[in-house]
């Protein structure tokens, strides 16, 4: 008998959609979180793990010796790389590809590279218009890394303390 | 070691052992696994790499497993607190030297360094001094070192010495300067050398043709059987993706035990020459087209049916080399006995062929390849055992170490790596004069009862002391043995070899037998690839010709199977007109060379060994069957599956076979009743001379370089970089200082009309007024026949 009228005088006074209002109505004059991309952006992490790229040293010299690490763990098996010996004598890479229709960006690879050749960039927005150029090649991933070796290069050494 | 059996107890569990056994093998043999370095159980035992220690009751230090001998009622832990305590320690010291490029090293991922690193080393380095660095040694186009990765298990120094028996490797200098290398720089040069790089347990000794190709863990791996010496090793592919990568031994106590053959080792670089034939080629008015395989197969049943149709089956010639399968070899000699043809051969090196009806089913042994181990006497004629079977070698070497003799009858004083005990060095038309003198030097010791034509054969032979002792230590010998190798199956009086050989094995009650040259020469033979024998040895009514009649008559028709007929057979002059004289020249081939696109009209691309199912058939008449481990390159398919279509295309009988074991299994029906039989019923012949009167001319000898052997072999390029493969001219100093000519020289030769000029070698072991010529080169198969008179003059004189 209570319970009814308790409901009935609720639902008299509208008082459920008060209280949901009243939520709207907070976040309606709060501090709006919605990022206009692209004219924004979100922060990013200097951990973000995005488009890779491979490095170089100074000396313009590549760092991946084609040890084959990240292709072992890559979980999506995404890498494909084929290896000889150079010239001078040094184990280097004729074939590295990333499939990105397949990486799954976990960053394993990166983690496995005990030269920090292989590393996953804050970049992130790649398309491809066919399935082929979601294909990575040794050539555009060095390029990709010459391009942003600033921005990696800072990501890792404020990074190196964690790690 | 006596047979006493103890009993001890490993972490608790109660084994029995053979007193006098080590600990590790022991453990080894009820799997407990005990970590090592140095210790390998076909090595003798270095104890050194200190890896192996194990902790035993009351002994008051841990003790090395390698080196200590059972004891009954001895208690061991492997696993206990100062077993672990001191491996950890030990592996420490081993890290301290060693660098850490396990990303670069191609030994990563199968490295047992690497493996008991994670293991038993800690994971931080506690020294920080400098490490050590040691300069890499080129030590040939084989292996690859990388010296300052070494950690001085001696396992490669302690090979070379006792199965290699060339004691290349060495350590030099002490302590922290220890370093392994070759004494003197040069490259190492065993046909067993490959090996190291197996027993090597770090990466410092690596295979330099697959190096930083490709990591352990990519490859699948797929067993086989090595296709390059009538041996049959047992072997492993490695693939990546449709590539075999490389190519390690597989266990076969029996056969080749753990190790492997250079030959068989790197040969897989064949696989992929530039020069593999991709696709079916047709020449048409004298132009060759690519075509898809209807086409080219039927443009070979029209024109084989046009031939045989205004020539007759008679004037058509089927060679096969004998390192095909059995399938293929089968069907081979199948179609054309179905065609009406007898004209089949696959003795491709062999010119010799009287009396052939009385030869066995096939060259047998005439003991299985392990006896050959306990053997305390052997006698081998006509052989350079060492370079042809390797695997087999070793097992005479090991018998030679226990004390037997070995004794070689031959042209060339071919370098052993063990004690040959008496050696007849002599001009090939004299071998089978030394024979008889031997055959009467043990008329002489005992009272044989002989014939007549043993006598008559003797009676004017000059027994000297060679021959006595020869025959003394044969006769004296309680398991001995006589063995033809491949130069006696070369020479032109072959016949007169065996029945001789066969005579002094009788006498001196010894095994006989033959070291075949080929993968498959037993299963060529027991296939029927012969003019007077089908399958399993049955004679066939109207013998056809043999190779020598086939190249001989000119025919027109041949079909070829799996070689080159210039470099492959006995004369490769001969051989080499005979395609060019003939109408219609099929050749079933892996590779196009230019010579074969002059000659033949049809060109089949077949599939190499890795790329065909079949089955191989041993000297020891041990049959191997192996399936296809990758995709044969290009538009090449098996040669039984072409065969089979040929047959289908011909409308020949029973031809219709899914898949080669279909044709094995009618192939074994065949043959699984054939005894194995290694002596002819062979006469004598009534005079030991050659047809072609010694007139004091120069003789030819020729030998085959062991990585020219065959096809595959010849373009193996990190084997053509050795010194195995080059051709050359070779005399003694005797001969080259009465002609005035010195090493380097080019020198003309002349030798049944035909001339070629080349450098000539200065080499001390060719017998006295002979010439060695170097077969399965292109220069040299001008010259013709292996064997005979040849005149040799400084070119420009």
């Amino acid at each position: 008998m209570i319970k009814n009228t308790a409901r009935y005088i609720k639902s008299l006074f509208l008082l459920e959609l008060i209280k949901g209002l009243r939520l709207t109505g907070r976040y309606l004059f709060k501090r709006k979180i919605t990022v206009q991309y692209p004219e924004e952006k979100t922060p990013q992490s200097q951990r973000f793990r995005g488009l890779h790229a491979l490095r170089r040293y100074e000396n313009g010299e590549e760092r991946c010796i084609a040890c084959k690490l990240c292709e072992a763990v890559c979980p999506a098996v995404a890498i494909t790389i084929e290896s000889e010996e150079r010239e001078d004598g040094s184990r280097r890479t004729t074939l590295y590809d990333i499939d990105l229709s397949k990486c799954i960006y976990c960053g394993f690879c990166e983690e496995s590279c005990p030269v920090d050749a292989i590393v996953e960039t804050r970049i992130f927005e790649y398309h491809g218009e066919k399935r082929s150029d979601l294909i990575m090649t040794k050539e555009m991933l060095l390029e990709i890394g010459d391009q942003a070796e600033e921005q990696i290069a800072k990501d890792r050494a404020e990074d190196a303390p964690y790690r | 070691m006596s047979e006493d059996k103890i009993t001890i107890e490993v972490d608790g569990n109660k084994l029995t052992a053979n007193s006098g056994q080590m600990l590790i093998e022991v453990t080894d043999a009820n799997d407990i696994y005990i970590p090592r370095f140095c210790y390998h159980k076909k090595l003798s035992v270095a104890a050194n790499c200190r890896m192996c220690l194990v902790e035993v009751e009351k002994a008051p230090k841990p003790l090395p497993a390698c080196a200590t001998p059972v004891m009954d009622g001895m208690k061991v832990s492997t696993r206990s607190k100062l077993a672990i305590e001191a491996q950890k320690s030990v592996m420490e010291f081993l890290l301290i030297n060693h660098p850490l490029d396990c990303p670069i090293c191609d030994q990563g991922g199968e490295c047992e360094l690497q493996d008991l690193a994670v293991a038993y080393g800690g994971d931080v380095s506690r020294y920080h001094e400098s490490k050590r660095v040691v300069m890499d040694k080129n030590i040939g186009p084989l292996i690859q070192t990388d010296m300052t990765r070494c950690i001085h298990c001696t396992r490669c120094v302690r090979f070379g010495e006792e199965i290699a028996g060339l004691q290349e490797m060495g350590s030099l200098g002490r302590g922290e300067r220890m370093e392994i290398g070759t004494y003197i720089e040069k490259s190492v040069s065993s046909e067993l050398s490959g090996n190291i790089i197996d027993i090597c347990p770090v990466g410092a000794l690596t295979s330099k043709p697959f190096r930083y190709s490709a990591r352990a863990w990519e490859m699948v791996q797929r067993e086989s059987i090595a296709p390059h010496d009538s041996v049959g090793s047992n072997i492993r592919l490695h693939i990546k993706g449709d590539r075999v990568m490389r190519v390690v031994p597989a266990e076969n106590e029996s056969i080749n035990e753990v190790w492997l053959s250079d030959r068989d080792r790197f040969s897989y670089e064949g696989l992929y020459s530039d020069d593999r034939l991709k696709t079916p080629m047709i020449k048409n008015n004298g132009i060759w087209e690519e075509v898809d395989w209807e086409t080219a197969l039927e443009f070979v049943r029209d024109n084989l049916v046009k031939n045989l149709s205004t020539h007759g089956s008679d004037q058509l010639g089927g060679l096969a080399s004998p390192t095909a399968t059995l399938e293929e070899l089968y069907l081979f000699q199948k179609l054309l006995r179905a065609l009406g043809c007898n004209n089949i051969d696959s003795r491709l090196r062999q010119n010799d062929f009287k009396q052939q009806e009385s030869d066995p089913i096939f060259p047998y042994l005439g003991q299985s390849i392990e006896a050959l181990e306990k053997l305390d006497a052997v006698l081998l004629v006509g052989s350079n055992v060492r370079k042809e079977q390797a695997m087999i070698n070793h097992r005479l070497r090991k018998a030679s170490l226990k004390g037997a003799d070995v004794m070689v009858v031959n042209s060339v004083d071919y370098d052993f790596n063990y004690a040959i005990s008496e050696k007849i060095i002599t001009s090939p038309s004299e071998i089978p004069t030394a024979l008889a003198g031997i055959i009467k030097a043990l008329v002489e010791m005992g009272d044989h009862a002989i014939d007549d034509a043993v006598q008559s054969l003797i009676s004017h032979v000059t027994v000297n002391e060679e021959h006595r002792s020869v025959a003394k230590k044969l006769s004296n010998a309680k398991d001995g043995t006589v063995l033809l190798g491949n130069l006696a199956t070369a020479h032109v009086q072959f016949s007169t070899l065996k029945s001789l050989a066969l005579v002094i094995a009788k006498l001196a009650n010894v095994k006989f037998g033959f070291l075949s040259e080929a993968a498959n020469t037993s299963g060529a033979h027991l296939a029927g690839v012969l003019p007077h024998r089908g399958p399993g040895g049955e004679i066939t009514e109207h013998p056809g010709l043999n190779i020598n009649a086939m190249l001989e008559q000119h025919l027109r028709a041949y079909l070829l199977l799996g070689f080159e007929p210039e470099l492959d057979c006995w004369d490769g002059h001969k051989a080499l007109r005979a395609m060019q004289n003939a109408e219609f020249v099929v050749s079933m081939t892996a590779y196009q060379s230019e010579t074969m696109q002059e000659y033949a009209d049809v060109l089949l691309p077949i599939a190499l060994f890795a790329e065909t199912s079949g089955t191989y058939i041993n000297v020891e008449g041990q049959s191997q069957s192996f399936t296809g481990a990758v995709p044969p390159v290009g538009e090449a398919r098996p040669a039984w599956k072409i065969l089979r279509v040929l047959g289908n295309l011909l409308n020949v009988e029973a031809f219709e076979y899914n898949n080669s074991e279909e044709i094995r299994d009618e192939v074994t029906r065949v043959i699984d009743n054939v005894t194995l039989e290694s002596e002819g019923n062979w006469s004598l012949p009534d005079t030991l001379m050659d047809k072609q009167a010694d007139n004091g001319a120069l003789q030819k000898i020729t030998e085959v370089p062991m990585y020219r052997i065959d096809a595959m072999t010849r373009r193996a390029q990190a084997l053509q970089n050795t010194g195995d493969s080059t051709g050359s001219i070779q005399i003694n100093s005797d001969l080259a200082s009465s002609l005035h000519i010195s090493e380097g020289d080019t020198v003309v030769v002349e030798h049944e009309e035909n001339t070629i000029s080349a450098p000539v070698m200065i080499n001390e072991r060719v017998s006295d007024d002979c010439v060695l010529v170097q077969a399965a080169q292109l220069n040299h198969a001008e010259l013709g026949a292996w064997y005979g008179q040849l005149s040799l003059r400084k070119a420009g004189v």
